[in-house]
Order: structure tokens, then C-alpha cells, then sequence
């Protein structure tokens, strides 16, 4: 028995109607607006959220004639290409700066090396993190959605791409003064960055396992047998937190003031993604475990 | 009637009655402020004039009256913090970014680079603001006042269409001006080695300031224009969706 109903979409701004179908099945068909389908989005009302690629026609709580609302998010561009793009510029970057490219130091400088052993330690930290988070996206990470809107690259890469020159630029300058503290203090910060960074590498593998290929479930994320994620118990979103312990720990090991203000930028970027998706878990799961916080345990 | 719908509406009358108070007090609060500043920006703008008739110079006017600018322009800050907390229905960044391009000419240039004190410009765009405050300051006033003359509407919503390129130009050739002391005395500048491995050229910065005029300048342009043309003449206009 086939249920059959009409369908109009319409402009959610204008109001136009932009098509009508007669017969549709139980599925509505991906069709084109001159807007490929990643552009489209389709919600029940104007002003309401866009209704997902799996959402079934039939279990929607419509008519016999479902209307709805077609909304252009704007040029699309996906996930992995902006990570790619916004990691592997910090990358090259730095090590542009590690290398004393000409035409940034004074000439005599060019193509020199750092006389303290705590800038060649600097360069190899951060470009392991970014070869780290180049891996991830590529071999790791799975994406809720497959694409963003075009301008964010621009705005993620200015990000990234203009924190990593200003941080490259003092710390592989001619002039640098190494931290104050000496080895001490390198050995701390050395400790502090490779605990996060193996940390922040288990979350992440945490997450992946919570959601099988190709699915798109959501899960309540918890402790499992590798240690470093035990720290799900008390926090919602650890990745942040081992992500601000990483930055710390570059920060204490360059002594760097750029580098610090990139930690605190960064911290309150993750804290409000953090208090966003806290909040969601809150909201989509009852029994979410109460005595987690956002990214701080107790604090934040 | 049962106890208990009882106690809902005195809750309820508690609860409006707090709602209500506090909005009388942030209106008498912002009265007050309004008034004061209106006043303030009067003061500096007779001490000017008197100054100008008596001298017949500009020389010497901005350290004459520099004490009360200061004041009385670092006292908006307040603004801010009325945004803040809701008393002011306008956008905490947008009258932050506004109050602190005005602190930044005052104290950072300014009043810290003597030599430049006595440029025409600098005259330019201390009577622009003076204009300008004293129109604003007492729309708001008469506003909350709920008596609005249409001249001081009409003034509020016309006078920036020359005023603000004005003040711009004023405040550009200020800047520009003090660019050859700042590179000379090295000024709020840092430099290399020093342990926070940072360095800081004020010269540089300054140019940047001047730079980011050309974005920012037209934004703010337009959305007052924007404004005007709703006010003025009950025109829709349709804002860009996100």
C-alpha cells in the first residue's frame, strides 16, 4: 500500500513557491533547485531548523499536502577540506619562521638556527600537533555534518594561519630569551604538552568508538579501559580540556607572551563549545551524569 | 477562594511590583546621567567659545579644557555598562567599540603626545564631539523625559550625516600628525629581547588604527543612515538575513 502525498516547497523568505509534486513516496527526493543538496535546507517552518537528510517523509507530522520551507545556506564547503586547509597552514607556517626564511629576520639571519635547544623542542611540539590533528581528520574524527558555509574557511584560516606567524615569529627569533626557569621548567612544560596531547588523542578515539561508520547516533560518552579518559566522569567535554592543558604547556615551554594569548583565545572559543554541546546532552539524554561540567571540572 | 491562588497573585504582584521598581530606578538612574553629561558637554563647549573670544587663537584651548574632556568623556564608560545590564537596549560591543575609539584619542594621543595638542585638527574634532554629545545627550534626556522636541529629533538624526565625516577627518589628522613623535620617542613600544618574547611598535599600531578606519567608518555610516531613514520616515527597511 503506497501512501502518496503532494508536496510544495516553498522560499522561507519570499514565500514563492518554487515547486510542487504531485506523487512523492515515502522519501522526498533530493531534487534541484539550482542549489546543490549540501545548500539546500528544508525545514516544516520559515524560522524552524532544518530538517535532516534522514528524516522520513511519512513520520513527519504533516498533512496530505506537506508543505515546506527551502532556505540557500550559502556556498558550502566540507568539513575535511577546511580542517586540511586550516591545519596545515600553522604547519608550514612555523616552520618557515623555524628555518629563517629570508625576508622575515634581518638578512644575516637568513636560513640560521636557533642557538637555544628549547626552539628546536618548540618546532617539533608544534608541528606533532598539527601533523596530529592533520592524521585525525583525515583517519578519526567523524563528521555530523558533511559541510559549513564557505566563509568560514576564510575566517578559520585568518585564525589559525595569523596565530601561528605571530606565535613562529618570536619564538625563531634571533632575539629570543628561553624561559626563566631553564630546563626545570621545560621539562615541566615538555610532561604537561605530551600528557594533553596523548589525552586529547584518546578522546577522540573515544568518540569515534561511540558511533559506528557511517551512522550518525548519538551517544553519552563514557570512561572506558585507557585511563585518560577517565577524566569523562567529570567532564563533558575532555577533548577541550586536554586541548587547553596542550597549549599550557607550550605556553610554560616557550614562555611566549603571542602564545599565551593564543591559549586564552582558544580557551574561551572551547568553553563556549563546550557549554554548548554540555547543554545538549542535557537536554537529549535524562539520565546524563550530573556531576560533570562543561570543560573545567567543578569550575566551568 | 482557595488559600493557595491567594498566595500566586501576591507572588505575581511581588514579582511585577520589583519589575517595576527597578525600571523606575534605572530611568531616574539614566535621567540623571543623561542630564549630567548634557550639562558637562555645555560647559566644555562655553569654555571653548570664551577661550576662542578672549584669545582669538586656538592655541593653548585644548590644554585649557583638557581636564574637563577628559573627565567627562572617560565618564562614559558607564555607557557600557548600562548596555551590560539591560537598562540601554543598544549593543554592548558596538557602544564599546564607540566609547573606547573615544578614550583612545583622548588619553592615548592626545593627552600624551604634547606636540600635537595645538593642531587645527585636534579643534576639529573636540567641537565635532562637543556638537555631537550635547545633541545625543539631551535626545536621550528629553526621550526618557517622554517629551521629545522635533528639532532636537530632527538634529539627532541629521547633524551626523556632516558630523561624522568631519570628526573622522579630525581625528585621522590627529593621528597622522603625531606619527614623526611617536617614531622619535619610541613611545608604548617594546622591544626586543625581553622574557615575554613579544614586541610592541606604537608607530605601527598607530597606523593600523588609521587603517582600520576605512572598514569601520562606512559600517558605522550607514547603520546610522539606516536608522535615520526608520525614524525619521517610518521606512521598513529589510535587514540582511544570517
Amino acid at each position: 500500500q503506497k501512501h502518496h502525498k503532494k508536496v510544495e516547497i516553498l522560499d522561507a523568505k519570499t514565500k514563492d513557491k518554487l515547486c510542487f509534486l504531485d506523487k512523492v513516496g515515502k522519501v522526498l527526493p533530493s531534487f534541484s533547485l539550482h542549489w546543490y543538496p549540501a545548500r539546500q535546507s528544508i525545514r516544516l517552518d520559515p524560522k524552524g531548523k532544518s530538517l535532516k537528510d534522514e528524516d522520513v517523509l511519512q513520520h513527519l507530522p504533516v498533512g496530505t499536502t506537506a508543505t515546506f520551507y527551502f532556505r540557500d545556506l550559502g556556498a558550502q564547503i566540507s568539513w575535511v577540506t577546511v580542517f586540511l586547509t586550516e591545519y596545515a597552514g600553522p604547519l608550514l607556517i612555523y616552520l618557515m619562521f623555524y628555518f629563517r626564511v629570508p625576508f622575515i629576520y634581518a638578512p644575516k639571519y637568513d636560513f640560521t638556527t636557533s642557538k637555544h635547544w628549547v626552539v628546536h623542542l618548540a618546532c617539533m611540539c608544534h608541528s606533532f600537533h598539527y601533523v596530529k590533528r592533520l592524521l585525525e581528520t583525515l583517519f578519526v574524527h567523524r563528521f555530523s555534518h558533511g559541510t559549513m558555509p564557505l566563509r568560514n574557511i576564510f575566517k578559520n584560516c585568518t585564525y589559525y594561519w595569523g596565530f601561528a606567524a605571530w606565535m613562529a615569529y618570536y619564538i625563531n627569533h634571533p632575539l629570543y630569551t628561553p624561559p626563566i626557569y631553564g630546563e626545570q621548567q621545560i621539562r615541566l612544560a615538555l610532561t604537561v604538552f605530551l600528557f594533553c596531547q596523548i589525552g586529547n588523542f584518546s578522546i577522540h578515539i573515544a568518540l569515534r568508538n561511540l558511533r559506528p561508520p557511517g551512522s550518525k547516533t548519538r551517544k553519552i560518552p563514557y570512561p572506558t579501559k585507557n585511563p585518560f579518559t577517565w577524566i569523562f566522569l567529570l567532564v563533558s567535554c575532555p577533548n577541550y580540556t586536554y586541548e587547553l592543558g596542550s597549549w599550557l604547556g607550550f605556553t610554560l615551554m616557550t614562555q611566549c607572551l603571542p602564545v599565551a594569548f593564543f591559549t586564552l583565545v582558544g580557551f574561551i572559543q572551547m568553553t563556549v563549545w563546550a557549554k554548548g554541546k554540555h547543554r545538549s546532552y542535557l537536554k537529549e539524554f535524562r539520565d546524563y551524569p550530573t556531576l560533570r561540567s562543561p570543560i573545567l571540572p567543578f569550575i566551568l | 477562594m482557595a488559600s493557595g491562588e491567594e498566595d500566586g497573585t501576591v507572588e505575581e504582584k511581588e514579582t511585577n511590583n520589583k519589575k517595576r521598581t527597578k525600571g523606575t530606578i534605572a530611568t531616574a538612574w539614566l535621567t540623571f546621567y543623561n542630564i549630567a553629561m548634557t550639562a558637562g558637554w555645555l560647559v566644555l563647549a562655553v569654555a571653548m567659545v570664551r577661550y576662542y573670544l578672549q584669545k582669538g587663537t586656538h592655541k593653548g584651548l585644548y590644554r585649557n579644557i583638557a581636564k574637563t574632556l577628559k573627565f567627562f568623556q572617560t565618564f562614559a564608560l558607564l555607557e557600557v555598562g548600562h548596555c551590560a545590564i539591560g537598562i540601554v537596549r543598544t549593543s554592548v560591543i558596538v557602544t564599546g567599540v564607540q566609547v573606547c575609539s573615544r578614550i583612545f584619542m583622548v588619553w592615548f594621543v592626545t593627552n600624551s603626545i604634547r606636540q600635537i595638542q595645538n593642531e587645527e585638527s585636534v579643534i576639529l574634532f573636540v567641537v565635532v564631539w562637543t556638537i555631537t554629545e550635547i545633541t545625543r545627550y539631551s535626545f536621550y534626556t528629553f526621550n526618557l523625559l517622554n517629551h521629545l522636541p522635533y528639532f532636537i529629533k530632527w538634529a539627532r538624526y541629521n547633524m551626523f550625516i556632516v558630523m561624522y565625516p568631519l570628526g573622522v577627518i579630525g581625528e585621522l589628522l590627529t593621528i597622522h600628525a603625531s606619527l614623526p613623535y611617536v617614531r622619535r620617542s619610541g613611545m608604548y613600544s617594546l622591544r626586543l629581547p625581553n622574557k615575554y618574547n613579544v614586541s610592541f611598535d606604537y608607530y605601527y599600531f598607530l597606523i593600523i588604527v588609521m587603517l582600520s578606519y576605512i572598514p569601520l567608518f562606512p559600517q558605522l555610516y550607514f547603520h546610522m543612515l539606516r536608522q535615520r531613514r526608520r525614524v525619521l520616515h517610518g521606512e521598513i527597511v529589510v535587514e540582511k538575513d544570517e
